[in-house]
């Protein structure tokens, strides 16, 4: 192993034990030197993950969070908790949050993350979309008591796809990844308008039935925002380069 | 196997992907998508869209002790088991049958598989109704307690012509209905709101369909006068 490479693998393991200095656990020594879960988790991933094209670049989140299902890194995991858990306390308070409270829900989406990351599959979705939908559902659970119906995949009454879906392969994976990034990029460019129709519609649990009401623009205005912003989004994300 | 010609449609299908459908109207959108494989893909491309606005929120600073919570929390509970997840559909012999059943997940696991042993009420001749149970305490606040139903009409049968005050979601689970609107099979969903004065009518095999309202239907030809104070349809 080359001297680079463990340095580069330190300063990623130290950007992720910066977000974790205060645990007291780790002051005890038990997990003396601090960089050791998470050299340990770069190095597996890079033996697992060789000859992908992410090989040798730092680790992503989708990285963390296959290290998490995996490994159960702790480390790799306080790194999904620096960068989702300040994006989820935002996103908990536009729901209508007090500070605690969300700070509470936030803290309870990233134990399913934890628990749930063994099931994380990066062919199907990005690091961020998949913590998305994790937190979406447990806000309706937890703030309006409610179930959200749910497809099940391995239903027999489930009409398939006429193509077949993904494969599993490493183009595939990183497609997803590059997907959200593609679409961040077309988000900006939207035009303000549209975007904060999207917003108030992924963040503020109305229906667009209420933001019409709400906003006083008329439903059928609302409608053809939102299609003109999917419009543009859809073609962002399936323009691969 | 068909894939269905009536789709919920952008604006409901981001409602739905983002989280601000009640329960009732998420479990007919959620229904239609188990037999829409299109509005499926459709959903997933929002859920990204779900995922990229979430990068992009301004973050909130979370107190440190947050974490040290979290990890504290991490061994209280096992991690959920590995679910064996199954890529490839099961190969299909020929010549043998498989049954299918008739509903869909998520429909299923709230009214179960046998639809004769439901307590079907007669709403008028030809046409009965069974009220879905709804797991929730209390529906979405901003628009009003959602309404599912089961309807199963015979052949030739339909409501009267009516509007909607609110929506109502109408998913064709087996047979089919006709409108002004168009024809509707297994997986097609109606969607009525105001601007939409109709009188389906079964088809001659009849139909059996998941309806969910927010709102009330009102009757607008002559029998509505009369039904309109007496139906909660």
């Amino acid at each position: 192993m080359n001297a680079p490479f463990i340095e580069a693998s330190i300063a990623a393991a130290m950007t992720a034990l910066r977000l974790r200095r205060r645990d007291s656990r780790f002051a005890e020594g038990r997990c003396t030197p601090h960089v050791e879960p998470c050299e340990l988790f770069f190095i597996n991933a890079r033996m697992q993950d060789t000859g992908s094209p992410t090989a040798g670049s730092p680790p992503t989140l989708e990285d963390f969070l296959l290290a998490v299902g995996r490994e159960r890194d702790r480390a790799a995991f306080a790194a999904l908790f620096g960068h989702f858990a300040p994006r989820l306390k935002a996103y908990l308070r536009r729901q209508g949050c007090d500070p605690g409270g969300a700070e509470e829900l936030v803290q309870e989406v990233m134990l399913l993350v934890w628990r749930r990351a063994e099931t994380y599959d990066p062919v199907q979705a990005s690091a961020s979309t998949w913590v998305f939908t994790i937190a979406r559902n447990k806000r309706i659970d937890a703030l309006r008591r409610e179930q959200r119906p749910e497809i099940d995949p391995d239903d027999p009454a489930l009409v398939p796809a006429l193509v077949p879906g993904p494969l599993e392969s490493a183009d595939h994976r990183v497609e997803a990844q590059e997907t959200t990034g593609r679409l961040r990029a077309a988000l900006k460019i939207l035009p303000p308008e549209q975007a904060e129709l999207l917003r108030l519609a992924y963040f503020e649990d109305k229906p667009h039935s209420v933001i019409s009401a709400e906003q006083g623009i008329p439903l059928g205005t609302v409608k053809s925002r939102l299609r003109l912003a999917m419009e543009r989004l859809r073609k962002a994300m399936r323009d691969t380069v | 196997m068909t894939v269905p010609t009536h789709h919920p449609g952008d604006t409901l299908l981001i409602d739905y992907a983002g989280g601000a459908l009640g329960e009732a109207v998420s479990l007919v959108i959620a229904t239609h998508l188990a037999l829409c494989p299109c509005c499926r893909l459709n959903v997933a491309e929002m859920e990204a869209i779900g995922g990229a606005l979430l990068e992009e929120i301004e973050p909130e600073e979370v107190d440190p002790s947050c974490l040290d919570a979290v990890l504290a929390r991490l061994d209280e509970i096992p991690p959920l088991p590995r679910a064996p997840r199954v890529h490839k559909p099961k190969p299909v012999c020929p010549g043998q049958r498989t049954e299918t059943p008739l509903l869909p997940e998520p429909l299923r696991r709230y009214v179960g598989d046998d639809l004769d042993r439901l307590p079907w009420t007669s709403l008028m001749r030809g046409m009965d109704c069974v009220e879905i149970p709804l797991f929730g305490q209390h529906s979405d606040p901003t628009t009003g307690r959602g309404r599912a139903r089961l309807m199963r009409m015979k052949g030739g049968v339909g409501p009267p012509r009516h509007t909607h005050r609110g929506i109502e979601l109408t998913l064709v689970l087996d047979g089919g209905f006709s409108d002004d609107l168009g024809q509707f099979v297994r997986g097609d969903l109606a969607v009525g709101d105001e601007s939409v004065h109709h009188r389906p009518v079964a088809d001659e095999e009849g139909c059996l369909c998941l309806a969910v309202t927010v709102g009330h239907l009102h009757f607008t030809g002559a029998l509505g006068l009369i039904l309109n104070p007496f139906v909660k349809f």
